[in-house]
């Protein structure tokens, strides 16, 4: 039953999503079933207009669906269609988001960058600089810490977004194609990073990809295919 | 964390630009306030340093600041006689334009009724009061005539003992005083040759009656000097300012002379009514309207200035929204950097005014009362302005940055 487990990072049942209506009607989900543990990664593939981002945005309490329920962390947060949780107060205390791009703030640092997560989430402003610190150190780019994302290199700010994801520990992270703009090596190393994030941190990871070089990095890979998710594309190691 | 502070750290060169345009546009608004007081003081400036408590003037005229008044010389010592009178002395006063070192030199001639107002009540900055029955004067600094400097006018020169600051007429135009005498002497100076042809008509007109025809002696006065003929009294003044005992009350005093059939009385407040509310009215409106558009002009500038600093943010505010931040720390975001905008566009306004206004040929009166409200309405236009841009602020949806 939806909810019933509590290491479950995510349960997402009869999701559907319908844009428009009459002669316009664009049906991008039609019925998604999707549960996700604590600590396991999964890769979300798929040809463009399969419905992976419109999936990301509604796990990602971003829009609503048009049907079904949602539960997070053992907690109903959507039900028949409808958010039934504040969503920016959940989104800040249980997810991080990943992008193609790292969409670091310009004008602060990479180290304010984590920090502004944590402070926003009532960190006080000490535990949020210790904590940022901390991250970076972990992610490998603590010595690019007062660097702003113009002086840091493709995979330095996503490193600097993983860490922000992570800044108030979530227990999902989604990730939308956050290798694209990174070269084979780096975008390994971040796929990587996000499995070791995954096991290490306890935290349900989504990456949508077009990558299947880094296939085995993840636990399991889902097919979406007209709003509706296949099941397994091909074997992960 | 202040977002505001560190978006401005980081972009420090665009927001001082634009803090300094934002500041040299509210400096003329602030100018604007300034010329608007300026012209109401001076104005009311000669009223108010005077202080008299009647100005007496020619019946059915508003004084000599709103229209031409011609009161007879014996004016002064009937209205000593006045029951609570204090005492009386004559007002004269007449613009001149000459030239001085190839520029137009424009000054108000003041007489004062020497030796009882020797020009204790001037604000003399440096020099000395009118000691001297003749040819002295104290002029304006304004008018950049240094003390001993000797100027000409009419058959007379004059050399100035005195300097006074910030003493302009209601036209703008800078003071000097001299003794009343003198005073006469510049405003009815003729050339040799007019003297001479009146008094050649006088003589003429004299022979045409039977007492010149009779009696020579007629005819030679006639000839000869205006103040040598006891039918031709002196020149009239423009008024006459009376100071009423101590303990009288100047209303009865007033009641008094107004009972005579030549002359009006108006109590210096009535006289300073009349200067702001007829002479200056037109001028007082225009730049208060003026003022006004400055300001409506000034709000939009800056709310589209916000705006346009929130658009350049709005990828980064919908980044917040996805992680969860609050509606206050975007609004913060905003409103504080308005309000940075505003306060510091008003400090360079202040300072760079406190160079620039004394530069301009009026005087620009910047008082502590319009300072206050000009900071309100600089806050007020602050918070207006970022309405804009935060309620574009809001509308930003999180699902921008997926797309």
């Amino acid at each position: 039953m939806v909810g019933q487990s509590n290491n479950l990072a995510v349960e997402a049942s009869g999701l559907t999503k319908v844009y428009g209506s009459g002669n316009t009607e664009v049906r991008a989900l039609r019925g998604v079933d999707l549960s996700l543990a604590r600590g396991e990664v999964i890769a979300l593939l798929g040809p463009s207009g399969a419905g992976k981002s419109t999936l990301l945005t509604i796990i990602g309490l971003v829009n609503a669906p048009t049907t079904g329920r949602i539960v997070m962390d053992g907690k109903p947060v959507v039900s028949e269609g409808r958010f039934v949780v504040d969503v920016r107060t959940f989104r800040r205390r249980h997810m991080g988001f990943v992008f193609q791009k790292a969409n670091l703030i310009p004008f602060l640092t990479a180290a304010e960058n984590v920090r502004v997560a944590m402070e926003i989430n009532d960190q006080s402003p000490r535990a949020a600089r210790r904590g940022a610190m901390e991250l970076l150190d972990y992610l490998g780019v603590a010595d690019r810490a007062d660097h702003y994302p113009n002086m840091l290199s493709g995979g330095q700010q996503q490193r600097v977004a993983v860490a922000r994801a992570l800044a108030n520990q979530p227990s999902l992270i989604l990730a939308d194609e956050p290798t694209a703009a990174l070269d084979s090596v780096r975008g390994r190393q971040v796929m990587d990073l996000f499995r070791k994030v995954a096991h290490e941190r306890q935290a349900g990871v989504i990456v949508v990809t077009h990558d299947h070089r880094a296939l085995d990095v993840f636990d399991r890979a889902l097919e979406m295919e007209d709003g509706l998710v296949r099941g397994k594309p091909a074997a992960c190691t | 964390m202040n977002l505001a502070l560190k978006d401005i750290r980081h972009n420090f060169g665009r927001f001082a630009l634009t803090a300094i345009g934002i500041g040299l546009l509210l400096m003329l608004v602030m100018g604007m306030g300034g010329i608007y007081r300026g012209l109401v003081d001076d104005a009311t400036l000669l009223v108010n340093r005077i202080n008299a408590d009647l100005w007496v003037v020619q019946k059915n005229t508003r004084g000599p600041f709103a229209e031409i008044s011609r009161i007879g010389a014996n004016a002064e010592d009937r209205l000593r006689a006045v029951p609570g009178v204090a005492s009386s002395n004559d007002f004269v006063s007449h613009t001149i334009q000459r030239e001085q070192a190839a520029r137009p030199l424009r000054m108000t001639v003041q007489g004062l009724s020497w030796p009882q107002d020797k020009g204790a009540w001037l604000p003399l900055i440096a020099g000395r009061r009118l000691e001297q029955a003749h040819f002295e004067m104290i002029a304006d600094k304004s008018l950049g005539l240094p003390l001993g400097h000797c100027i000409v006018l009419g058959k007379d020169t004059y050399t100035i003992v005195g300097l006074t600051r910030n003493m302009a007429s209601t036209a703008g135009d800078s003071m000097v005083f001299v003794t009343l005498a003198d005073s006469q002497a510049i405003q009815y100076d003729q050339s040799g040759e007019a003297v001479r042809m009146e008094r050649e008509a006088r003589k003429a007109r004299a022979s045409d009656f039977d007492p010149g025809r009779v009696q020579p002696e007629i005819l030679n006065r006639a000839a000869g000097p205006s103040s040598g003929i006891p039918a031709l009294g002196p020149p009239p003044v423009s008024a006459v300012l009376v100071k009423v005992t101590r303990g009288a009350d100047p209303a009865k005093v007033a009641a008094t002379i107004a009972s005579w059939p030549d002359v009006s009385v108006y109590t210096a407040e009535a006289q300073r009514q009349l200067l702001v509310g007829g002479m200056v009215d037109k001028s007082r409106r225009q730049l208060g309207l003026f003022r006004g558009l400055l300001i409506i002009v000034s709000a939009i500038i800056m709310a589209l200035i916000l705006y346009t600093l929130t658009l350049d943010k709005i990828h980064d505010i919908a980044v917040l929204k996805l992680m969860g931040a609050r509606n206050f720390v975007i609004i913060n975001l905003i409103l504080q950097q308005a309000l940075l905008l505003g306060t510091i566009g008003y400090a360079i306004a202040y300072t760079v005014g406190q160079w620039v206004f004394p530069v301009f040929p009026r005087r620009v009166l910047i008082v502590d009362e319009d300072l206050w409200l000009l900071g309100g309405i600089v806050l007020g236009i602050s918070v207006l302005a970022s309405l804009l841009g935060i309620w574009r602020a809001m509308k930003v949806q999180p699902n921008e940055v997926i797309a």
